[in-house]
């Protein structure tokens, strides 16, 4: 006879949502890119108001915790996982406020005819949206090994924001005017750098439900 | 939340044992198919509240109840209402577990036979305990005396026994005070179950099992002269993150009670 099976259910149903909360900021990082690409200022402001709609269901998502311990003296890795999901809601609504960042870039870019055409920044993108789903794939497995393996593949997003970076100072270098756009692609690439080591931050929570030991994997190098 | 109506509505109730008054003004709704407990310090009444529901007061010399406990339209203290019929629809089970000193079968039994249910009795005794999650242990056993069970079995004996008797609802009066935490998670895990189909009513001193198990929850306290009121009553997870009442704050975060 299982114990408890009220607690995990309520449990199952937190780690839904924090599902369904990943795919609402997945949306929004590949949304603010295609926004950057297409010049798309419509879609840029439709992803400031969306954040809210994010906020929400961290809020949301925290009072149901919050409920859980109250009422339900959570222990062990019961407990750790409660915790670990407080925090790994921080996370995900964060790399929410970088999609909102890239958006306030497109905003200000506005319709400034583009600098290059843009192939490793989309690539950030897609990498990070891609180490979210697997990072919250690993939350809902337990699976620690997993969640390791994603948290070093940062490297691979720090090694394409090392080369945005040089291709910009070329184009800097090259031609003085370039550097206000320039800059802008670089604040971008920025935003998504720091996505990334958000996911890194969910992998080492997840490693912490499974063992208990906090462990700092995958350091980034920014 | 669907059918959230109430199953007993108490009004005004007030209690009194000879001439101290145990309880004033309680009001409170039950809801159908939902677990509510009942807490509070020692003496704050909770007990008697509970016992108020089905009569159980009346056993007690000199207690004299006022106000109402609505239970299908009718007050349960109207004249002309058969408390042992009150107490067969509403059941009870209690703090320590008292198996009557016979089988495992005759335990449950025991109801239906006092009502003249002979008929497919093994089919009601089967049903009972697999409602109480016993059946599988007990299954083997059933001619052997309730005695020789663990504590924790013994009460799910005591609620198949209840159940034997196809109550609305049940009263349990600090049902796992005597269990250890392993038969606490297990008595509480089947109240959860049967929910599904009953009306619970839980007193306990235990506030973490409160939290676990209940959906509603009432806090009661004692006045000056000992009588109990209630404070507040509301869904559990408000009550435990954010009562309304500074007392209900201070009593569940342990700084009186």
């Amino acid at each position: 006879m299982e114990m408890r099976t009220a607690f995990h259910k309520k449990l199952r149903e937190i780690q839904d949502e924090i599902l369904a909360m990943g795919s609402m900021v997945s949306k929004s990082v590949l949304r603010s890119i295609d926004a950057l690409k297409n010049r798309n200022l419509e879609m840029a402001h439709q992803i400031i108001a969306d954040d809210q709609k994010i906020n929400g269901k961290r809020f949301e998502i925290e009072e149901k915790c919050i409920e859980l311990i109250a009422t339900q003296q959570p222990l062990a890795s019961d407990l750790r996982t409660i915790i670990a999901i407080l925090n790994i809601t921080t996370e995900i609504e964060r790399i929410g406020d970088y999609a909102v960042g890239i958006a306030r870039i497109v905003i200000m870019i506005g319709d400034e005819p583009p600098l290059k055409p843009l192939i490793d920044i989309p690539r950030m993108a897609e990498k990070i949206v891609e180490m979210l789903r697997r990072s919250l794939d690993a939350l809902i497995n337990r699976d620690a090994d997993a969640a390791r393996e994603i948290a070093v593949e940062d490297d691979l997003v720090d090694q394409l924001y090392d080369q945005v970076f040089r291709e910009l100072l070329t184009f800097m270098a090259e031609d003085p005017k370039t550097i206000t756009r320039a800059t802008r692609l670089m604040w971008t690439a920025h935003n998504l750098e720091r996505a990334a080591d958000r996911v890194t931050n969910i992998c080492e929570r997840v490693v912490y439900i499974v063992t208990g030991k906090m462990e700092e994997i995958g350091a980034s190098k920014y | 939340m669907e059918n959230l109506t109430e199953c007993l509505a108490v009004r005004n109730l007030e209690l009194w044992y000879g001439t101290f008054q145990s309880l004033r003004g309680i009001s409170l709704g039950i809801l159908h198919n939902r677990i509510t407990a009942i807490i509070g310090p020692s003496g704050c009444g909770k007990s008697s509240l509970l016992r108020c529901f089905n009569r159980m007061n009346d056993l007690i010399p000199g207690s004299r109840v006022q106000g109402e406990v609505i239970f299908h339209g009718r007050n349960v203290y109207d004249a002309g209402v058969d408390p042992a019929e009150v107490r067969y629809r509403i059941g009870m089970v209690f703090q320590k577990p008292n198996p009557f000193p016979k089988s495992v079968f005759e335990n449950v039994a025991f109801g239906p036979r006092v009502n003249g249910i002979t008929d497919n009795l093994e089919e009601v005794v089967e049903q009972a305990l697999h409602r109480a999650a016993l059946w599988g242990e007990v299954k083997d056993r059933l001619h052997k005396s309730a005695m020789e069970l663990s504590g924790g079995q013994q009460q799910r004996l005591c609620i198949a026994r209840a159940l034997a008797l196809e109550p609305e609802v049940i009263l349990m009066d600090e049902p796992c005070s005597a269990l250890d935490p392993m038969a606490t998670l297990k008595i509480e895990d089947l109240m959860k179950s049967l929910a599904a189909e009953y009306t619970i009513v839980i007193v306990t001193h235990n506030m973490q099992q409160a939290g676990r198990v209940s959906d509603m929850a009432a806090f009661m306290m004692m006045e000056e002269d000992r009588a109990g009121v209630l404070v507040e009553y509301g869904p559990t997870p408000q009550l435990f993150t954010k009562p309304r009442d500074k007392r209900t704050d201070d009593y569940i975060t342990g700084r009186f009670g």
